[in-house]
């Protein structure tokens, strides 16, 4: 086959392009150029394509003796990805840019360039595995490497990009290995740290690198009935969950801290409350979709994980479609949910569909949290 | 063996070049030491000076040996502005063009954010063709604020030649000095700094068969420039540091060698260009010649092809042994819509599509018809895949 092989300039990427080429693949390495400022350099684990990535993957395709080269796609990048953060943020909402990435860029926009040129496969070194199931239909799987999986934010594949794809490390137990794989194969990214933070937020501070592009206006804090407990710079500096940061002067009734459970843009307020308020018991998107073969019945509750983060745990919930909105009822409440993260549906290890949240329900009604009932995890 | 059509990033080191470059390399002596090793090695470099001086019609002091044509670039720019408005405040002002190399570019624009220069942009048409009327107007308004004047000979990425003698007949009225980038010039048209009316011209080694990493700065004996580097005072105290006179007697060699050929050359590069540019243009009907129809060097076909990136027909191409650019890259690699045809009124998505296939002393019909036996399905298979930023 011919495989490009997206090449961040990190070890997992040039490990699993090693592993395409002595699969016997004809292997090309493409580093993407996401920066429309290129020519910075790497601080500490922050800042993907940057000029050091890029010469770290020109290094490692050198040592692999594959051709390499260096694909802009900045303007997309800027459009669908780093746009979409900050209207999602405008919104109140809480996206996931990895997910739009690999959703809009890696398994679109490259994958079409890479097909339209006569590549096959896309290679990258998600920690994910592709299998095929008994009629050889494809089905992506939670890594081996269970500490290091990446299944989460290939959820939004679908059975035609997975078709096109290849995750040379989903068999591996662990990093370590892959580390102890790159150190062997000579490439000298073995050691090279983790990238943890979002790319082009290149300070890592999400709240300051949003704020300084939308502005400050001061807003209300309000509790779930409606009184104003205090105020804040711009409803768009806060995240649902979050406890720090709320200017607060009196302490609620039951002494505890409070937490964002909405943020209402259109109005600039932020709601806070008890951190059970968090809870909720039900959250539907309309924007979903299925990762290999859709499951045979979807208007009937069917049993199913569901996680919400990338490196958060699956809990059991089960899930209907109900005029086109994918229903996900959780079997326990679960705490931190905001729109415009992700869910991904999971049957064991399988990933089976996911869709963006539009709206949550929470688990505990105001009577009860203003009548300070005993609430679920108080 | 890939079909090398990139000559005028770097075109091969002639063979000649390469024999008399590596047995300088190896005998001993700093030019500036007064012993026979010295003399010796003093005695090659100014025998390359006085050849590279006929080799560009200047006076052999004139020739002040750099690492290539971005430091000549750097010293004429920097030096004239400081020596300029250190002398008179009042002159700020540095006239260049936004098609220039960054070589030029980058060096005013340090100025203009450190050292209070003041950046004046000679307009360009469609075909990136000097605008020398705005000049005319510009300099009877202002000359007395102006510093210099850098405008290229010929662009290295469209071929476009300028009126270089207009150029200087429009400063010499007022006095201000004139330096040109003419490191895609140098030995494909005849130069001849004396009665160019210069001040200051760069041309550069590796664009014409000599080693990279040596260039030199002509300067004019009248020009005063204040030096970059300080130290040993070599190069009439504009360059210190030891001299490479192995360097300078490779970059004269390769001088002389191509201004033999040049007569000969011109006729048959002006052939194999024209069977390039009409063979592209049957194969992709809307693409775009980038200099149109305004006087150009035969050796550099550049072209847009609209709806196709320089990423996607780079890539097939080099997949096909053909190797060629798209007219400038940065450091990390990425072809970006290139800035001198976005100067030229190109949107984003018409510079993106930009080739430049460079023919060089070594190319023949045989690499040219490589190039478009490969063209066809390259052209097509771009074209599907489409632009960046659809």
């Amino acid at each position: 086959m011919k495989v490009l092989a997206a090449m961040s300039g990190g070890v997992d990427s040039a490990v699993a392009a090693a592993r395409a080429v002595e699969a016997g693949h004809e292997v090309v390495g493409v580093h993407l150029a996401l920066s429309r400022m290129p020519g910075t350099l790497r601080t500490g684990s922050r800042g993907c394509c940057t000029i050091e990535d890029s010469m770290d993957a020109q290094r490692a395709a050198s040592v692999l003796g594959i051709p390499y080269y260096v694909w802009d796609f900045s303007e997309r990048f800027k459009e669908e990805v780093v746009d979409e953060f900050i209207a999602e943020y405008e919104a109140g909402r809480t996206p996931n840019p990895c997910m739009r990435c690999n959703e809009r860029i890696k398994f679109a926009a490259l994958l079409e360039k890479a097909l339209a040129l006569g590549f096959d496969a896309v290679c990258t070194g998600h920690y994910a595995s592709l299998l095929t199931d008994e009629d050889g239909n494809l089905e992506l799987h939670r890594s081996n490497a269970l500490a290091k999986d990446q299944s989460y934010v290939l959820g939004v594949l679908n059975e035609e990009q997975l078709k096109h794809s290849m995750f040379p490390l989903g068999a591996s137990a662990s990093k370590d290995l892959i580390r102890a794989e790159a150190e062997a194969r000579g490439l000298s990214v073995a050691n090279k740290p983790d990238s943890y933070d979002i790319c082009f937020i290149p300070e890592g501070d999400t709240q300051d690198w949003i704020a300084d592009k939308l502005g400050n206006q001061t807003g209300e804090i309000i509790d779930r009935a409606g009184n104003v407990l205090g105020s804040h710079e711009g409803s768009h500096g806060f995240t649902v969950g979050q406890r720090k940061g709320l200017a607060i002067g009196r302490p609620a009734a039951d002494g505890r801290p409070r937490y964002v459970l909405e943020i209402r843009p259109k109005t600039n307020t932020v709601v806070v409350g008890p951190q059970a308020a968090l809870a909720i018991s039900e959250m539907a998107g309309t924007r979903y979709t299925w990762c290999g073969q859709p499951p045979k019945f979807t208007d009937e509750w069917t049993d199913i994980l569901v996680q919400v983060r990338a490196h958060g745990d699956a809990i059991p919930a089960d899930f209907t479609i109900v005029d086109g909105e994918m229903v996900i009822r959780v079997k326990e409440p679960l705490l931190g949910v905001a729109p415009g993260q992700t869910a991904v549906l999971y049957l064991g290890t399988r990933v089976l569909g996911q869709t963006t949240i539009n709206r949550t329900v929470s688990a505990v009604s105001v009577e009860d949290e203003l009548a300070g009932e005993s609430l679920i995890g108080a | 063996m890939p079909t090398y059509l990139d000559h005028a990033a770097t075109t091969p080191i002639r063979p000649e070049v390469l024999i008399a470059f590596t047995t300088a390399l190896s005998s001993v002596g700093n030019p500036s030491s007064v012993h026979k090793f010295g003399q010796e090695v003093r005695n090659h470099l100014e025998a390359a000076r006085e050849s590279l001086a006929r080799s560009t019609g200047a006076n052999r002091s004139e020739i002040i040996f750099t690492s290539g044509g971005t430091e000549s670039d750097n010293l004429a720019i920097k030096g004239l502005y400081w020596q300029r408005s250190w002398a008179d405040a009042e002159r700020k002002v540095i006239i260049t063009a936004a098609t220039e190399h960054h070589g030029v570019l980058d060096p005013i624009y340090w100025l203009a954010d450190n050292q209070g220069a003041e950046v004046e942009i000679v307009p360009v048409d469609s075909r990136g063709v000097f605008d020398l009327g705005w000049l005319e107007t510009y300099l009877a308004e202002n000359a007395h604020r102006v510093a210099l004047i850098s405008l290229m000979w010929i662009n290295n990425e469209t071929g476009v030649i300028a009126e270089m003698q207009t150029i200087t007949a429009l400063a010499k009225k007022y006095e201000i000095p004139v330096h040109s980038d003419a490191v895609a010039a140098f030995g494909h048209i005849p130069i001849d700094f004396a009665s160019s009316g210069l001040a200051a011209l760069s041309i550069s080694a590796h664009k014409i068969g000599g080693p990279v990493g040596t260039g030199a700065l002509i300067v004019g004996r009248s020009v005063k420039l204040t030096s970059l580097v300080h130290g040993g005072g070599q190069e009439r105290g504009m360059r210190s540091g030891t001299m490479d006179a192995a360097g300078a007697q490779a970059f004269a060699l390769a001088a002389e060698l191509a201004l033999r050929e040049l007569p000969g050359e011109a006729a048959r590069i002006s052939a194999l260009s024209e069977v390039l540019v009409g063979q592209i243009l049957r194969i992709a009907p809307d693409a775009v010649l980038s200099r149109g129809d305004a006087n150009g060097l035969a050796a550099t076909v550049h072209f847009t092809f609209p709806g196709c990136s320089a990423d996607s027909m780079i890539f097939l191409l080099d997949a096909a042994g053909v190797s060629v650019s798209a007219g400038s890259a940065c450091t990390a690699g990425v072809n970006r819509p290139s800035h001198v045809l976005l100067a030229m009124g190109r949107t984003e998505d018409e510079a993106t599509g930009a080739l430049r296939i460079t023919l060089g002393y070594t190319s023949t019909r045989a690499d040219v018809d490589r190039f478009l036996e490969a063209f066809p399905s390259v052209h097509s298979a771009a074209k599907k895949a489409g632009l960046p930023s659809k």
